[in-house]
């Protein structure tokens, strides 16, 4: 983790939410379920280059406890997208707010 | 609740007493960290929350362009072709200072031509261009996305620790040490009270020797006088 480094960028997911972001570059993992995607995401953020990990947002809810274990790290990011199909809609969001209710003590965002 | 015990004098008096303004000070401070801290999470969670909307809004977009093309595609072709991005990103990471907390900046360098495509026209459709353009022109998005909510989940996290400190020097520490000091000012009053009165009754016993002691004198005295 180098300062003014350079960082890849990795993204876990089905295979229809991935795979245009080969074209961007980024390091594609596919992954149907949550015990690939686990091995996957454990192995990018192990691997220091990575600076951004995208997630979607159908597996990252069975990866809260990874996820979390890089949270308070300031790399690499783990950041949830939405899925292709939609599956687990809303995770991203209920993410934040719950940043915001750690923060405040209650979810204020929304007022 | 657990108390401070320590030796009722006065170095230990005067020692509590510099803690306790040393805590004052700190819980001050403290708070306005707390406070400013507040401030910029609360702006950065609203681009934050802006953002991700758009963000998803627009890659829900790319998605339903992405898999029109990929049901055209065979999906070894479209591997294929997005294998080897004729453009070069290059992501770079630096970190900034905000509060004393260590966030993330992330810029994105791009190098090549500058175009998107990264095939050939010859097997893919045109869906496929346009699936990509799509998913490129989002990009920018989603790296200030990243930035913003890696800023967003460390300064909860100092917040919280923040808070915290705040808390246990406000409700734990602070009345602490005034608890011990306040009964050590007391211990102190109480034996210098009562080495007074002891003082005074000493004096008073000494007097009352003295007096006793100088009767003899007294009637001497008195025996002078009345012999004149």
């Amino acid at each position: 983790m180098a300062e003014n480094g350079t960082v890849r960028v990795g993204i876990i997911g089905d295979r229809e939410s991935v795979l245009g972001f080969m074209a961007l570059g980024y390091t594609v993992c596919e992954a149907s379920d949550a015990e690939t995607a686990r091995k996957a995401l454990r192995e990018l953020a192990q691997d220091e280059s990575f600076g951004i990990i995208f997630i979607t947002e159908a597996l990252a809810p069975e990866l809260t406890e990874e996820i979390d274990h890089y949270k308070d790290s300031p790399l690499p990011a783990i950041i949830t997208i939405p899925t292709a199909g939609g599956a687990g809609k809303g995770y991203g969001m209920h993410a934040l707010h719950r940043a915001v209710e750690r923060a405040v003590g209650a979810d204020i965002l929304d007022q | 609740m657990a108390e401070i015990h320590v030796n009722p004098t006065r170095m230990e008096l005067k020692k509590l007493k510099t803690r306790l303004l040393t805590a004052r000070r700190g819980h001050k401070l403290l708070k306005d960290k707390r406070d400013e801290l507040m401030k910029q999470f609360l702006e950065v969670v609203r681009e934050n929350r802006d953002l991700r909307e758009k963000a998803e809004e627009s890659l829900r977009s790319a998605y339903a362009s992405f898999s029109a093309a990929a049901a055209v595609n065979h999906p070894a072709m479209i591997r294929e072709a997005l294998l080897l991005p004729k453009t070069e990103r290059t992501l770079r990471y630096s970190s900034t200072n905000m509060m004393s907390v260590e966030v993330p900046v992330f810029s994105v360098d791009t190098s090549g031509d500058g175009d998107n495509d990264c095939f050939g026209f010859a097997f893919t459709s045109g869906g496929l261009d346009s699936a990509i353009a799509r998913i490129s022109e989002l990009a920018p998005d989603m790296i200030r996305l990243a930035q913003l909510e890696k800023t967003a989940q460390l300064l909860a996290e100092e917040i919280e620790k923040t808070r915290r400190r705040v808390n246990a020097l406000e409700h734990i520490m602070i009345p602490r040490y005034e608890r011990a000091i306040k009964s050590i000012s007391m211990k102190l009053d109480e034996s210098d009270r009562s080495s007074r009165t002891r003082l005074m009754k000493v004096k008073d016993m000494m007097l009352k020797k003295k007096l006793e002691g100088a009767r003899p004198d007294d009637t001497l005295f008195d025996g002078e006088e009345n012999a004149v």
